[in-house]
């Protein structure tokens, strides 16, 4: 299945190289294999990561630092990086207001501290968050530093499937809490660390830190799909 | 099967503190300050540069009553310091359970050849460095994050563009190097060629790189992003200044926001006095402590 869904992408990708934009490239049906617009959160943390995955897979994403950056963008990643800064700096930045609008409207991922943004809670304490899934997050859950660690996550994109993904989990949170409009992509020893919910997927390692792009290419092919 | 202190573990870690203000302090009030102005980690140690610097004698590792005072006031990670060379240091440090220890040239080096065996931990290591030679021995004795030296607790950031430009000269100079060159080019860094050509292919340090040792002012943290490096340190510079909270999240925006000027102009406005800093030019020589590190 997840094979399919990669391949699928990369041939909406392929229609998108020049030379293939070249050749008729006034029709009107030409204008919906564009490449999508993808915009990559760069307040703090690892965004290049999740750009250079994002222009290997034929989609090159833009930085979004203000308001303004989101304009014309079909999705949006929400980076790993430090879950208090990043939201202290959409606060002062006034682009909390403007990223809950998008997010609700558009596809979103978002890796670890991403999750945490996205997530309506925290079990410990008070940090401005986007609060748009229905989901409990506790950060730091498996520990410090010391606690971080490699390890097989079992990964679920479709009811159907479960497949291994090498999870990379760096001073991770896992979710606690998940509502029932929250389906679980991703468990770790029955911890839920990865969830969706319509058009958002959260996830609290970082596969933009390793090599396997199934879940970017999952994204791209919802940014897709709305675009159908 | 869970993997722990893998390099990809330590290394990333740095990798989510990119873009981000990591600032020194030496109490768990200070510690508040900083995570409520938006650090993305803090160094706890006993004594900011400048005072080691004003008070002399020996500096050493943070009393672990203080570092874990900090660690139970904020969540974001916390950083200690160990003198250079000294393993045992490292060792307490990292039965504390602290994020990351820097081996650090602030303190009184504790070993004058030898620089500790960082792969012998599970927590990783982040080492000061003046050029690329000294950048990859670090790496080649397994620190997984980088920062340049600059000169601490002067609130003069000279020193730290210095560091900055060089490595990054260096790196591409590399660049344009073919297979002989590199050969030589791996003696006088006195590095190992893997390393060396690593860079050379990549155009970078295979770790992350911050730049310390001066930074005072939001301009100042701007001017070192837009040299080139991933993110900041900030010593002094902010509990020095007469307004440590309002200068910190000044700092923070000014690390986000550094290639936009008139963001920069708006965080700098209003922030009462920086540290009054020192010229380095008028110090002596043995008063310098980036020349610590081999």
């Amino acid at each position: 299945m997840l094979c399919d869904l990669r391949s699928s992408f990369s041939i909406v990708a392929g229609s998108a190289l020049p030379v293939v934009a070249g050749v008729g490239g006034s029709k009107p049906e030409r204008l919906a294999e564009e490449r999508p617009r993808i915009g990559v959160l760069a307040l703090q943390g690892a965004f290049r990561e999740h750009l250079r995955m994002l222009a290997e897979l034929g989609a090159p994403a833009r930085e979004v630092r203000v308001p303004g950056d989101l304009e014309g963008l079909e999705g949006l990643v929400i980076p790993g990086g430090e879950s208090t800064t990043m939201g202290l700096l959409m606060e002062t930045g006034g682009l909390l207001a403007p990223l809950r609008e998008f997010v609700v409207k558009h596809p979103v991922l978002g890796t670890c501290a991403g999750l945490i943004m996205l997530a309506r809670e925290t079990v410990d304490g008070e940090q401005p968050l986007l609060g748009v899934m229905d989901v409990t997050v506790r950060r730091n859950a498996f520990g410090r530093q010391n606690r971080s660690f490699e390890g097989s996550v079992e990964l679920s994109l479709n009811p159907d499937s479960c497949e291994g993904f090498h999870g990379i989990f760096i001073r991770a949170p896992w979710v606690e809490r998940a509502g029932p409009d929250v389906e679980v992509i991703a468990r770790l020893d029955d911890r839920i660390v990865g969830v969706r919910q319509d058009r958002m997927i959260g996830v609290a390692f970082h596969p933009e830190l390793g090599h396997d792009t199934r879940l970017h290419a999952y994204f791209l092919e919802s940014v897709a799909a709305v675009r159908r | 099967m869970r993997e722990e202190g893998t390099l990809r573990v330590k290394t990333g870690l740095a990798e989510m503190l990119k873009g981000g203000v990591i600032m020194d302090v030496t109490s768990a009030d200070q510690a508040r300050i900083a995570e409520e102005a938006g650090a993305c980690a803090v160094m706890a140690l006993e004594r900011v540069p400048a005072d080691i610097r004003k008070e002399g004698g020996v500096a050493r590792m943070a009393d672990p009553e203080k570092i874990v005072e900090i660690q139970e006031t904020v969540s974001i990670p916390v950083m200690a310091k160990a003198r250079i060379g000294h393993f045992v240091e490292a060792q307490i440090l990292e039965a504390l359970d602290v994020d990351y220890i820097d081996e650090s040239e602030v303190l009184t080096p504790a070993d004058e050849s030898h620089h500790i065996n960082k792969w012998k931990f599970k927590v990783p290591f982040v080492c000061g460095a003046t050029g690329l030679g000294e950048a990859l021995r670090r790496i080649n004795e397994g620190a997984a994050m980088i920062r340049t030296k600059g000169e601490a607790g002067t609130g003069n950031v000279v020193e730290a563009v210095r560091h900055m430009r060089t490595i990054m000269g260096e790196i591409r100079s590399l660049s344009s190097m073919n297979e002989d060159e590199l050969f030589r080019a791996a003696k006088d860094y006195q590095a190992p060629y893997e390393l060396v050509a690593w860079v050379a292919e990549h155009g970078a340090l295979p770790v992350v790189n911050f730049s310390a040792g001066g930074i005072a002012t939001p301009a100042d943290a701007a001017l070192m992003m837009q040299l080139g490096a991933d993110g900041v340190f900030v010593g002094s510079g902010i509990f020095k200044s007469a307004d440590p909270s309002a200068r910190a999240k000044a700092i923070v925006e000014a690390t986000t926001h550094y290639q936009d000027p008139s963001a920069l102009a708006r965080v700098s406005r209003g922030l009462g006095d920086a540290m009054p800093g020192l010229e380095i030019g008028a110090m002596r020589p043995e008063e310098l402590i980036q020349h610590r590190g081999w």
